[in-house]
């Protein structure tokens, strides 16, 4: 097969831009693998180093924080609760405000739907501090729901799942009232398996959202049992700062290897369900 | 009390068009009536508002001597086979079936042998596990159908079921409704605007126009015996011809002919109505016809000519003559086989 320069433009466009994001995590992760001694007088390493064990084990298994009381591990633990825990409701309350919206046709439904889309332009980071008022009046800081709860409402999701929805011919809807559908089996006898990929591919993209999540559980914890990886990118190893001991740089690269695992096997898992979701829709 | 029983229904929908006006409609059980008109008569209107897919602005509906004006669609107990087959996409041909036996709680057992015996029945045993993408036309056509047959409705309610089909599958599934519903029995409606669909399906017909039933008879009655303009023009193929004429004490002339001794008091500007097929070949014929275009059918030739001012007129001849482009045929009426119409109302008059 004749390959044409064209073709040959392309693929070096793709290799740099695969390097530029393959390379950054290669760095961090042989530096990871090599002692603080030889990161601090050699600087960051394209090699492999020999100390991956000691590291690694170190990062999931030491108690870190103020009082040292948490370890990588919970951190992880609390981070996947997090963001599974925003995810999933917020797929699930997304996917029933728009069948709402789209099938209930009351009269609000229009003014509902753009005061819904609007709050795109408040974020939380906006609305922090009423935010967290809400939550500690509820007694609600320091607690797995404190972490979920004011994050669960997705105007982005409500609207994917509304456009989508109004691409479904309502003869479906019709035939199914006939067949003795009522809202509610509508809803799951048809709406949720026909949005499937969709669902997977908004999925993808909450857990992303909400593993990533900073600065709310910032606020929000100050028992360290509550502490989230992303959190902990900042706080875990600061002491080596405040004392003579050296900087812990390679801990610290390992400890963000670790960091990306789980959503990358998300995205892995789910990425069949993300691309159809993307690309097509079964209907 | 007839087995569908429609009492001055009306339909005004909320931006103020009247799409069905005060229609009244008795079908019997076992029969198969047909809505038939052109598109956006309020036909269809009138089908969803049995299937309870509307709501009905004013008059009642009663199925089985019950008022199912405010029942919920679910509760009707009918079937509805849609244009578009609505089919779900996303279960196979078994849950298709199935889905509706579900909802009302039937037991797995009696479910697989309800399912089982519509596949059979319309020939689709062997696609149970497929999905209707990987269906045909012709096999969603027949799956919508099982779909409505395996809940043994009260009634069928067909809404332009084949509309989607090629011209050779449509005829096909035409004579399979047909039988279908002669073996099954059951009450059914078909709502189309062809109208050969119509005469071949129905026992009885309703010719609807604007909201309003024109004419309603056996498919033959309307055909012999139209009693309107719209009626005449919308039923047999090719279309009647209509030619102006006027109408004096019982002797009509037309623009260049007239005729005597007709069976009608009425006195004034007419429209007479003649159908391609009623007209014969004669000497000395009442109209002269210059041939324009032939259409050979090989069964019959379609002939359209010119009568002085008039074009397009119509003329179906036996398909073993050879008629050529530019000859003038003499044409005889056959005996009484014109129809007269009041020009400004339309109706009937002879």
């Amino acid at each position: 097969m004749k390959i044409k320069p064209l073709q040959i433009v392309a693929h070096i466009i793709l290799i740099i831009g695969v390097l530029l994001m393959v390379l950054p995590i290669w760095i961090s992760f042989a530096s990871s693998t090599h002692e603080n001694v030889s990161i601090l007088t050699e600087g960051m390493r394209f090699t492999l180093g020999d100390q991956f064990s000691r590291n690694y084990n170190e990062v999931l298994n030491e108690k870190g924080g103020w009082s040292e009381e948490v370890t990588a591990a919970k951190m992880f633990i609390n981070s996947f609760i997090m963001a599974l825990g925003i995810a999933t409701l917020k797929v699930a309350i997304s996917a029933m405000s728009a069948y709402a919206l789209v099938y209930y046709r009351f009269k609000l439904a229009v003014p509902i739907f753009w005061l819904i889309f609007i709050t795109l332009l408040v974020p939380l980071e906006v609305r922090i501090f009423p935010s967290y008022k809400i939550v500690s009046d509820l007694g609600l800081t320091n607690s797995y729901t404190g972490l979920i709860l004011p994050l669960v409402a997705s105007a982005t999701a409500t609207f994917f799942f509304r456009q989508f929805y109004k691409t479904i011919p309502d003869e479906l809807l019709e035939s199914a009232k006939l067949d003795g559908a009522n809202a509610w089996s509508f809803f799951i006898d048809f709406l949720i398996p026909l949005s499937k990929t969709m669902i997977a591919a908004m999925f993808i993209f909450m857990f992303v959202y909400g593993y990533s999540q900073y600065l709310w559980p910032l606020i929000m914890t100050t028992a360290e049992e509550y502490w989230t990886v992303v959190m902990g990118m900042k706080i875990i190893y600061t002491e080596s700062y405040e004392g003579v001991a050296l900087p812990r740089t390679a801990e610290r690269f390992a400890y963000i290897i670790l960091s990306m695992i789980p959503p990358v096997l998300v995205v892995v898992f789910l990425q069949k369900w993300f691309i159809k979701g993307l690309i097509q829709t079964e209907k | 009390m007839s087995f569908l029983d429609l009492k001055n229904v009306t339909k005004i929908y909320p931006n103020g068009t009247k799409a069905v006006h005060e229609t009244s409609l008795s079908v019997d059980e076992g029969e198969f009536m047909v809505f038939v008109g052109p598109s956006g008569c309020g036909k269809s209107t009138l089908l969803r508002m049995v299937a309870g897919l509307e709501e009905i602005t004013e008059g009642d509906i009663n199925l089985d001597g019950q008022l199912i004006n405010e029942v919920d669609p679910s509760e009707r107990d009918v079937a509805m086979v849609f244009q578009n087959y609505a089919l779900y996409p996303h279960m196979n041909v078994y849950n298709n079936l199935a889905y509706g036996l579900k909802n009302r709680g039937i037991d797995k057992e009696t479910i697989e042998q309800k399912v089982n015996d519509a596949a059979k029945l319309l020939q689709i045993s062997d696609f149970l596990q497929r999905k209707p993408s990987m269906l045909s036309g012709g096999q969603r056509q027949r799956v919508a159908m099982g779909r409505a047959i395996v809940r043994n409705p009260k009634i069928f309610l067909f809404d332009e079921p084949l509309s989607n089909l090629d011209a050779k599958l449509r005829i096909q599934m035409r004579l399979e409704i047909k039988k279908l519903q002669q073996k099954v029995g059951v009450t059914s409606i078909f709502v189309t605007h062809d109208q050969v669909e119509a005469m071949t399906l129905a026992d009885r017909l309703a010719v609807i126009n604007n909201g309003i039933i024109e004419q309603l008879g056996t498919p033959i009655e309307i055909y012999n015996n139209p009693e309107s303009l719209f009626v005449a023009g919308f039923i047999g193929s090719p279309q009647m011809n209509f030619l102006d004429a006027n109408l004096n004490n019982k002797t009509l002339s037309a623009e260049n002919f007239e005729i005597k001794n007709i069976d009608s008091d009425y006195n004034g500007e007419v429209t007479l109505g003649i159908r391609p097929e009623h007209l014969i070949e004669s000497e000395n014929g009442l109209i002269n016809l210059k041939v324009e275009l032939v259409e050979q059918l090989g069964s019959d030739n379609l002939v359209y000519g010119q009568i002085k001012n008039i074009k397009d007129f119509c003329y179906r001849s036996p398909g073993n003559q050879t008629i050529k482009k530019g000859n003038t045929l003499s044409l005889n009426i056959e005996e009484n086989k014109y129809y007269i119409f009041d020009k400004s109302t339309g109706k009937r008059v002879n």
